[in-house]
């Protein structure tokens, strides 16, 4: 222990260790955060994890002034651009082709997690299919009803079996801050492909930029880096 | 250690007592000089835009009044990133003779305060500047400071590091987040209920009369000089 000029030599340099003790703890915590989330989240049960803080929970975001609030009846899904035969599916319209059911994670690029929330919809290559995507097609768009948010899919990521328009998800249908009534959800990919409040898919030859995509995020959106996250 | 800080508004009930009014007579002594202020200011202004910013970012909803993430993604990150600058600037050139003094009391605890911490002021004690919850106040806020702009940093350019870092950084920033809301509000509410404390850190000074019963071993160190 050093001398200060002016101050007691007998006292200890807490400051500094308390400092110190508490930098490394937010270090660990960089470190090995992600594991004492999944324990604690596994201890006390999704959905309560959801209330301490650090825990498991959807951050909501909307990148415009509002939720766009769109009533269950007027819903309509809009498939267009280069498909045979363009359509525009009623929420019972969707509701009425195979649903597949999907527990998966939802994974923010910048580092939030909500573990195995359930999701239930429509896998987009069954929608492809009924519309019959053109062979000039490479790509397919998404509009959301906030009229700003936009998303893209290569043809093939699009015909993954784990995206689907859902229209249910935690257990009830789609609330309007999750996106509802109907939403994306691209599994292997980080939550910013999963566009809320899906007002058009349309198929296109060159996807432009997405919203999120334009402000910063990648355009390979793969969980990991790894596209063997989506062979589920 | 809330009857250590209890004395605070009787003194300044003392004060003002039996006129009413500040005895303009009363010799004062500099607590905090203008670039601790200034700094100490700038830091509050740039606290509460975080916090005002953090509240849509993190709850659903407050986001559904607010939206605009992109925007308010932005005012945030730059707050963050300007964060550590009036406390560095202020700390560095010739003008942070007395902020640096100030560090170094936060830095050295005799061995009175350690018992008292551990006796959780329970121990009798003979203050010095800043007593020892005080000085707790400023560490913990300083560190947290530094944690919350490095895990910041790994959010904002997430694309740098590996997503289980990115996991533990939201982690860590969450938490820490809610442990400097306690703190701060617990910094507010004992400013509040000490005037004269908070006087001093407006216009720099506190009397002797405040001294000799919150920093008396200050006071001394003054009358050495």
């Amino acid at each position: 222990m050093s001398r200060d000029e002016g101050f007691s030599d007998q006292t200890v340099p807490v400051g500094r260790r308390v400092f110190l003790g508490i930098a490394g703890l937010g270090i660990l915590g960089v470190l090995f955060g992600s594991r004492v989330q999944r324990a604690v989240g596994s201890a006390v049960g999704t959905g309560l994890g959801g209330l301490i803080p650090g825990g498991d929970r959807f951050r909501i975001y909307s990148v415009t002034g509002s939720f766009p609030k769109v009533d269950p009846s007027a819903y309509r899904l809009k498939i267009t651009g280069l498909v045979n035969r363009p359509h525009t599916l009623t929420l019972d319209q969707l509701m009425t082709m195979p649903s597949v059911k999907l527990v998966k994670d939802f994974q923010c690029v910048t580092g939030w997690k909500v573990p195995q929330v359930h999701w239930e919809g429509v896998r987009l290559s069954d929608i492809l299919d009924v519309v019959g995507v053109s062979d000039r097609a490479t790509a397919v768009e998404f509009d959301s009803y906030d009229g700003v948010d936009t998303e893209s899919l290569t043809l093939s990521q699009a015909r993954l079996p784990d995206v689907i328009v859902a229209y249910r998800m935690l257990g009830g249908p789609i609330t309007t801050p999750h996106g509802g009534p109907v939403r994306l959800y691209v599994a292997p990919m980080y939550g910013y492909k999963s566009l809320k409040w899906l007002s058009e898919v349309r198929l296109v030859e060159k996807p432009t930029l997405g919203f999120w995509e334009a402000n910063g995020y990648p355009v390979d959106a793969w969980i990991n880096g790894s596209q063997n996250a989506s062979v589920s | 250690m809330a009857t250590q800080w209890m004395h605070g508004s009787m003194v300044a009930k003392m004060r003002q007592s039996p006129d009413g009014g500040n005895n303009s007579e009363e010799q004062t002594l500099l607590r905090f000089d203008v670039v601790e202020r200034i700094a100490h200011w700038l830091n509050v202004l740039l606290f509460a835009v975080l916090i005002l910013t953090a509240l849509p970012l993190y709850f659903g909803q407050v986001e559904a009044l607010v939206g605009r993430r992109v925007l308010v993604g932005e005012i945030h990150l730059w707050c963050g990133i300007l964060l550590p600058a009036p406390l560095l600037i202020s700390l560095m050139g010739p003008w942070g003779k007395d902020f640096r003094a100030d560090l170094r009391r936060f830095n050295r605890w005799t061995p009175g305060e350690i018992a008292w911490i551990r006796s959780l002021g329970q121990s009798q004690l003979e203050l010095g500047k800043f007593n020892p919850g005080q000085k707790l106040n400023a560490i913990f806020i300083g560190a947290s400071m530094l944690v919350m702009f490095l895990t910041g940093l790994v959010l904002h350019w997430f694309g740098l590091f590996p997503l289980d870092w990115r996991i533990g950084a939201t982690f860590v920033h969450d938490l820490f987040a809610a442990a400097l809301s306690v703190v701060v509000l617990g910094h507010i509410y004992f400013a509040l209920s000490h005037p004269a404390s908070m006087k001093s850190m407006l216009d720099g000074r506190v009397t002797r009369t405040w001294a000799s019963v919150h920093a008396k071993r200050w006071l001394a160190e003054q009358a050495d000089e």
